[in-house]
């Protein structure tokens, strides 16, 4: 007979520790047929932030939310995973794409308004808005992290009380700055920090790396106050621990994560940390679960 | 349904099998090791029972024929995509008791994980059966009696092979044939019937222990720095393991205007450079002694974690494969132990503290 040890109970996820907090589930990904073919879509807009950093604005109906991604391809050339930086629900999404790699090449050489790139998506948890309208709020981004939290930062610039609103954005220099429309409402509507790593002489800005900012936030009650931190890692990693100086509990930082992802759908295997898929439960995740997702 | 049968008997009994299914077992291939004058064992197509090679594990896993190597997603032509066609014809995949435990792994990946089953997978997995290879004992490097995966999980097989002598000393076939198609096709050249219980390993000479609990500290223990200096990072561990699944997608375009390309997905290995790296230069874990504490933890631990129960069935291949001599089962001995020493110093620490307090 076989051992009892032999006899293997069906793959059950052991159920996660409740006093883990998660972000809700996202929007699932578009079902078709066949989840690995994706559907041609247009370009409707191309904004250029930079020379080698342009948002493109894809045609598509779905649902989505920030901090989601989809894998966008260029046919023969390969499939990248991007977040979303920009939703007009049921008309198009924001793409923003540094041109770093071999697909992101081509498509900036290559593509224009018009021409279509191939989608399938969205993938991944993304950032519930609804959680950071109330009360104090801190968002820290740096560079291209700003791409899945600019949803955030434009659904709390719009809450009652968007003063409370704490927003400190961070770039290379003052050349890298990317969403400078935005900068400039999201100035207006709340209390935003900007800054560069470094400027040539002249430049009137802040100057400093974001963590220089965290210790004058003007918080309240910290111990409340709710953070969402998305950057470089070591960006994010000296925030977070900036954020925990000032008071602020573990429980309310968010963060995500960046990884490489071939499938978005939990096979591929390439965003594995310790038991966690980042494409199945992030790439959002509450610093409490993440603190201990070593790499 | 349990049979014996005579060598002849059993002959036909595969040769009507090839007449209704592809047979995809292991082969001993003379010559063509990887060095000079070695064999190997690696999983093809036969169609008579002389071709297969019954004693020996075969160096390669039998998952490349639900896991090709590489596999073509879709062609593009213009602005058209277009899935090729499988080869859906039925298969019968001879194979061992830690074999159908790694199948149960591979389900696990491609069916179960994530919000649906592999499209691409499924449409393998549909056509193909298993026939158990009867292990009387253990062989280099398996440890299977301590991962728990020396017996076939219950229901996993169609029918199994075992050799043994018969009374009148002539070689005879023993087969446990669950699937009654099959014992329809088995019974009439059978000699006998009775029950049959396939031969499994009760004993290996090789042991591991699994760490209950891993704690973080363990990833910055110096366990992993001996690798940094033995691993060539060249990835044969996973390509031979019949429980890795990962992949990575790869674009190719084969006309000089580019207009015709194909999408493929590749096997993938956690120990060769690139698994991680993102666009921009990003990369996790850059040294071997990082890949493979973290191909050690997955097989282990992190699977468990996730899923409910580990990850590797301790065949040994990885170990008997690798050019550097390096020894999974030793790797996970070493973790067990610091983990243990990890754990007894916590402990340690604890009462230290409370005889302060």
């Amino acid at each position: 007979m076989p051992s009892e040890k032999s006899v293997l109970v069906p793959g059950v996820a052991p159920a996660v520790s409740p006093e883990v907090p998660r972000m809700t589930p996202g929007p699932a990904a578009v079902q078709t047929d066949n989840p690995y073919v994706p559907w041609p879509a247009r370009i409707l807009e191309i904004v250029s932030h930079t020379a080698r950093e342009h948002t493109f604005r894809l045609e598509f109906a779905g649902d989505v939310r920030p901090g989601q991604f989809f894998e966008v391809s260029i046919p023969k050339y390969g499939e990248a995973p991007i977040s979303v930086s920009g939703i007009e629900p049921g008309r198009s999404v924001d793409l923003t794409i540094r041109n770093v790699g071999r697909v992101t090449g081509e498509l900036f050489e290559g593509y224009g308004v018009g021409d279509q790139v191939l989608l399938r998506g969205p993938y991944g948890n993304g950032f519930d808005t609804s959680m950071f309208m109330d009360g104090e709020v801190v968002v820290m981004a740096g560079g291209t992290g700003v791409s899945p939290v600019r949803g955030v930062i434009d659904a709390i610039s719009h809450s009652a009380d968007a003063k409370d609103k704490h927003v400190i954005v961070g770039f290379r220099s003052p050349a890298d700055m990317l969403f400078r429309d935005d900068l400039a409402r999201w100035a207006d509507a709340l209390d935003l920090i900007l800054t560069v790593d470094g400027a040539p002489e002249g430049y009137e800005g802040n100057v400093g790396l974001v963590t220089k900012f965290i210790p004058d936030l003007p918080l309240r009650d910290p111990a409340t106050a709710k953070a969402v931190v998305v950057g470089p890692p070591p960006m994010m990693r000296f925030s977070i621990m900036g954020l925990l100086k000032l008071g602020l509990a573990e429980e309310n930082i968010w963060l995500s994560q960046e990884r490489k992802m071939c499938c978005g759908m939990g096979k591929c295997g390439h965003c594995r940390i310790g038991q966690h898929y980042v494409c199945l439960d992030g790439p959002v995740f509450n610093y409490v679960e993440s603190k201990d997702m070593l790499d | 349904m349990g049979y014996a049968l005579g060598m002849d008997g059993f002959r036909e009994v595969v040769g009507a099998l090839a007449g209704q299914y592809r047979l995809w077992a292991p082969v001993l291939k003379v010559g063509e090791g990887r060095f000079t004058d070695t064999d190997v064992v690696r999983y093809d197509f036969v169609t008579s029972a002389d071709e297969i090679e019954w004693h020996t594990r075969s160096d390669y896993a039998f998952k490349e024929i639900l896991t090709p190597l590489s596999q073509t997603l879709f062609y593009f032509t213009d602005g058209q995509t277009t899935v090729p066609p499988a080869d859906t014809r039925d298969v019968l995949v001879f194979l061992r008791a830690c074999d159908l435990c790694a199948l149960r792994r591979l389900d696990q990946v491609y069916q179960q994980s994530g919000p649906r089953s592999d499209w691409f997978y499924d449409r393998i997995r549909d056509h193909v059966r298993f026939a158990l290879i009867g292990c009387p004992e253990s062989q280099e490097d398996c440890f299977c009696v301590s991962m728990g995966s020396n017996v076939a999980p219950a229901g996993s097989y169609d029918l199994s092979v075992d050799f043994v002598a018969g009374t009148d000393g002539e070689p005879q076939v023993l087969m446990d044939v669950p699937a009654a198609d099959l014992a329809a096709l088995v019974a009439p050249r059978a000699t006998a019937e009775r029950d049959v219980e396939p031969a499994h390993v009760t004993e290996n000479e090789t042991k591991v222990t699994v760490p209950a609990e891993v704690p973080n500290s363990i990833y910055k223990s110096d366990i992993w720095a001996e690798y940094n200096a033995r691993c060539i990072e060249c990835g044969r561990c996973n390509f031979v393991c019949p429980t890795c699944t990962c992949y990575t997608m790869q674009d190719v375009f084969y006309t000089d205007n580019g207009k015709v390309g194909e999408r493929r997905r590749v096997a993938a290995s956690c120990m060769v450079d690139g698994y991680t790296n993102v666009a921009g230069g990003g990369q996790y874990r850059r040294t071997a002694g990082d890949r493979m504490r973290f191909k050690v933890l997955h097989k282990v631990y992190d699977f468990r974690r996730r899923f409910g129960y580990d990850m590797c069935v301790g065949c040994g291949r990885c170990t008997t494969v690798c050019p550097e001599y390096i020894n999974f089962a030793a790797a996970v001995n070493k973790l067990a132990d610091a983990c243990a020493a990890e754990a007894a110093a916590a402990t340690a620490t604890k009462e230290g503290a409370g005889a302060n307090a």
